[in-house]
């Protein structure tokens, strides 16, 4: 009863809870969308942090979204054991380049007086579920090895049960607890997308890459190019 | 062609005393909020100096602005469109807190709480960043004056061009001179901040070409603070957005001058429409340093001409904004008499704030105790003046001498013709012939004298209506939630989490 509550249930609540309010706080408080950048009062701490985190984090959130997107392009791909060492390597780097931006940022945020400054409870929060995720899913993968490979035939078959709306929640209850708690805390992540700094995410401004450089924008004219730039 | 009207300003620096009243009266209504405080939307720098922020002009280290590549296209310093992205996680070029000061304000309450001793409490200051004592290293206006130091001005980045004898003539005691430059954002045709902005919150406004952030679109990005060569874009630290100078565009709706320019005291701000061609923009902006000033007029119009009316009324420019250029007295400095010009035309976003460049020094000397000009030879006393023409090239022409030559020798042709008119010591035909050298007629000089020394506030601010009819974001109270997070928000803002 508890695993169907914890690995079934949940799930469903943490991404109704992240659609609905991310959407109720788009539409009604547009303003309190932004990268929240503290930069402007510390500078080079920031560089040491937030350029690991990122793209580490960027690269190793696709790799968990391919696998679980495309199973058998995976298999195929980790079926050569070079590739498999190769990924399980290139997973390691990773995590650990990510887990010394998070703690380098967390060092920071905790340490500077100005940062700390413009730091909210929900920043702390956040931040504490994110070390947590991180530092699980390295113990996991140091730990567990070949995630690779065992990600195929355990979480993603209880991702896809739970899209197809037929929750499977053996898949994981079997596995260890450091996977099982990883596999939770990034559900409770996406329950409080909505309420915490996250949703900077859905702002990574792609548009600016086909937009002019120039923007004008009128009042009237109306029938004289209105989005003339 | 494709017409479009701008906001246009113009600042007579000669009449500029220093004293502030504008940065105050700007920033009591737009700058009083937490997070804006270092912020000075308007402000008013010594020169020589290093400004605000400090050495803001040297894009070495600031990278704003735009420059040309190989192609002869210009590109921001900055960012582009790939970097823009690749950067986003930690900007190399972002000026820091440091870079303007860290502001703060003095415990107030330990005079009145200090237990009783010997000695006088004193109120330390107490950052209002962090809330801890601090020492202070900076402030506003911290070089006003040079301050007695000659620190300050020896760091000036426009003296990159000067010789080390010119740079000690500045200095000698007898001969030290400094002038004041006010700044507000200049609400360029080109702005760099709009171009740079990902997120796209950053807009010129059509029908007046003031630039504005959208608040409710800004992320934070805060490339437009980079990208600004003239450092008029600010982070608010606390919300997290961008804010800069609006042109006071609430009171210019209502038919008010902005603060700055309504409290002028020396009434050295001109404030009026001007038309200019917007298919000329990116040719401009691309054109070698020495003519950019010359390619920046040439794209101002001539509101009288039939041709342009006929177009700017094609273009919905309205009737009522064509009749406003045409009585606009920045056209006249700008493009008429061609006194005044552009800051910095090098960082090629076409400045649309201009400037008549100060008459200093006097050109005189003392005789037995009598103070006299040496009318017969003016124009090449120029070459010896105490502030050197080079820099001020350097401020106003991207380097071109030629244009502060011939801005000064006007200058200096109707001072003359005054004061043969007024004071009688230079007589009449020398000063007439002063003017036709300098190229303007009697008339002109007149013209010129009355609209600079004798111009009432409705010649000085020429304020097209706004025409609400056809506005929508007019129809809210743009005051509503001023107190908290500035002019324009229809909910109450609140820092997301």
């Amino acid at each position: 009863m508890t695993d169907f509550v914890l690995f079934a249930a949940f799930p469903y609540v943490a991404i109704v809870v992240c659609v609905v309010f991310s959407l109720h706080r788009y539409f009604t408080d547009r303003y309190s969308y932004s990268s929240l950048s503290s930069q402007f009062l510390e500078n080079r701490q920031l560089f040491w942090g937030s350029v690991p985190w990122h793209y580490g984090i960027i690269i190793i959130l696709a790799a968990h979204v391919l696998a679980g997107l495309f199973p058998g392009f995976w298999a195929r791909l980790i079926a050569d054991p070079i590739r498999l060492y190769f990924l399980e390597v290139t997973g390691f780097a990773l995590g650990f380049i990510t887990l010394f931006g998070l703690a380098a940022l967390a060092w920071r945020r905790l340490t500077n007086k100005r940062v700390w400054a413009v730091t909210s409870g929900m920043d702390v929060v956040l931040m504490v579920l994110l070390l947590f995720q991180v530092v699980a899913g390295v113990y996991v993968a140091l730990f567990y090895r070949w995630g690779a490979e065992w990600y195929l035939y355990t979480a993603v078959p209880w991702l896809a049960s739970l899209f197809k709306l037929n929750p499977q929640v053996q898949y994981v209850t079997v596995l260890p607890l450091a996977a099982q708690l990883h596999f939770l805390n990034a559900f409770l992540l996406i329950a409080i997308f909505p309420f915490t700094r996250l949703v900077h995410l859905v702002s990574f401004p792609i548009t600016y890459l086909w937009r002019p450089y120039q923007v004008v924008i009128w009042n009237r004219r109306a029938g004289v190019g209105t989005e003339k730039s | 062609m494709d017409v479009r009207a701008q906001i246009s300003m113009m600042f007579h620096l000669d009449k500029c005393i220093g004293c502030h009243t504008c940065s105050i009266s700007c920033k009591n209504i737009w700058s009083d909020r937490q997070g804006t405080e270092y912020m000075w939307w308007n402000n008013v720098e010594t020169k020589p100096g290093t400004g605000y922020p400090t050495q803001w002009e040297d894009q070495d280290k600031y990278e704003g602005g735009w420059e040309l590549d190989g192609d002869g296209e210009p590109r921001l310093r900055a960012t582009d469109k790939r970097r823009g992205l690749t950067n986003i996680f930690h900007q190399p070029h972002l000026p820091t807190i440091d870079d303007y000061y860290e502001p703060w304000t003095y415990q107030f309450s330990d005079l009145f709480d200090a237990p009783a001793g010997d000695d006088q409490p004193t109120a330390r200051p107490i950052s209002l960043l962090t809330g801890e004592p601090m020492d202070i290293e900076a402030g506003p206006n911290w070089d006003d004056d040079l301050s007695g130091s000659t620190v300050y001005a020896a760091n000036d980045p426009d003296f990159a061009d000067l010789s080390e004898a010119e740079k000690q003539a500045f200095f000698e005691m007898e001969r030290m001179v400094f002038f004041y430059l006010p700044r507000i954002c200049n609400h360029c045709l080109n702005p760099g901040c709009v171009a740079s902005c990902p997120s796209g919150a950053l807009y010129k406004r059509g029908e007046d070409g003031i630039v504005l952030v959208n608040q409710n679109v800004c992320r934070g990005w805060r490339y437009c603070v980079s990208a600004c060569p003239y450092k008029k874009v600010y982070y608010n630290w606390k919300s997290g957005k961008s804010e800069k100078c609006i042109l006071c565009f609430p009171r210019l709706e209502s038919g008010q001058a902005p603060a700055c320019f309504h409290s002028c005291v020396g009434r050295i701000r001109y404030l009026g429409v001007v038309l200019y061609d917007a298919d000329r923009i990116q040719a401009t902006a691309s054109a070698p340093d020495d003519e950019l000033v010359d390619r920046q007029r040439e794209m101002i119009l001539d509101p009288s001409d039939p041709q342009v009316i006929a177009q700017a009324e094609r273009d919905g420019v309205h009737a009522s904004v064509i009749e406003a250029a045409q009585k606009s007295p920045v056209y006249r400095f700008v493009k008429e008499w061609e006194l005044a010009l552009p800051l910095h035309p090098e960082f090629r976003t076409l400045p649309m704030l201009f400037y008549i460049p100060p008459l200093l020094p006097v050109l005189g000397y003392v005789e037995n105790g009598t103070y006299d000009v040496d009318a017969q030879d003016y124009f090449g006393s120029l070459d010896k003046a105490r502030v050197p023409l080079r820099y001020m090239a350097r401020l106003f022409t991207a380097g071109n001498e030629e244009h502060v030559r011939t801005t000064y020798e006007k200058l200096f042709a109707i001072r003359m013709y005054k004061r043969a008119q007024q004071v009688g010591d230079i007589d009449h035909a020398t000063a007439d012939a002063m003017l036709q050298a300098a190229g303007l007629t009697v008339e002109e000089g007149e013209e010129i004298f009355r609209l600079t020394s004798l111009s009432t506030f409705d010649e000085r601010f020429v304020i097209p209506p706004m025409h609400r009819e056809y506005a929508v974001e007019l129809m809210d109270d743009p005051y509503t939630f001023k107190a908290e997070t500035g002019v324009g928000f229809r909910d109450k803002p609140e820092r997301g989490l």
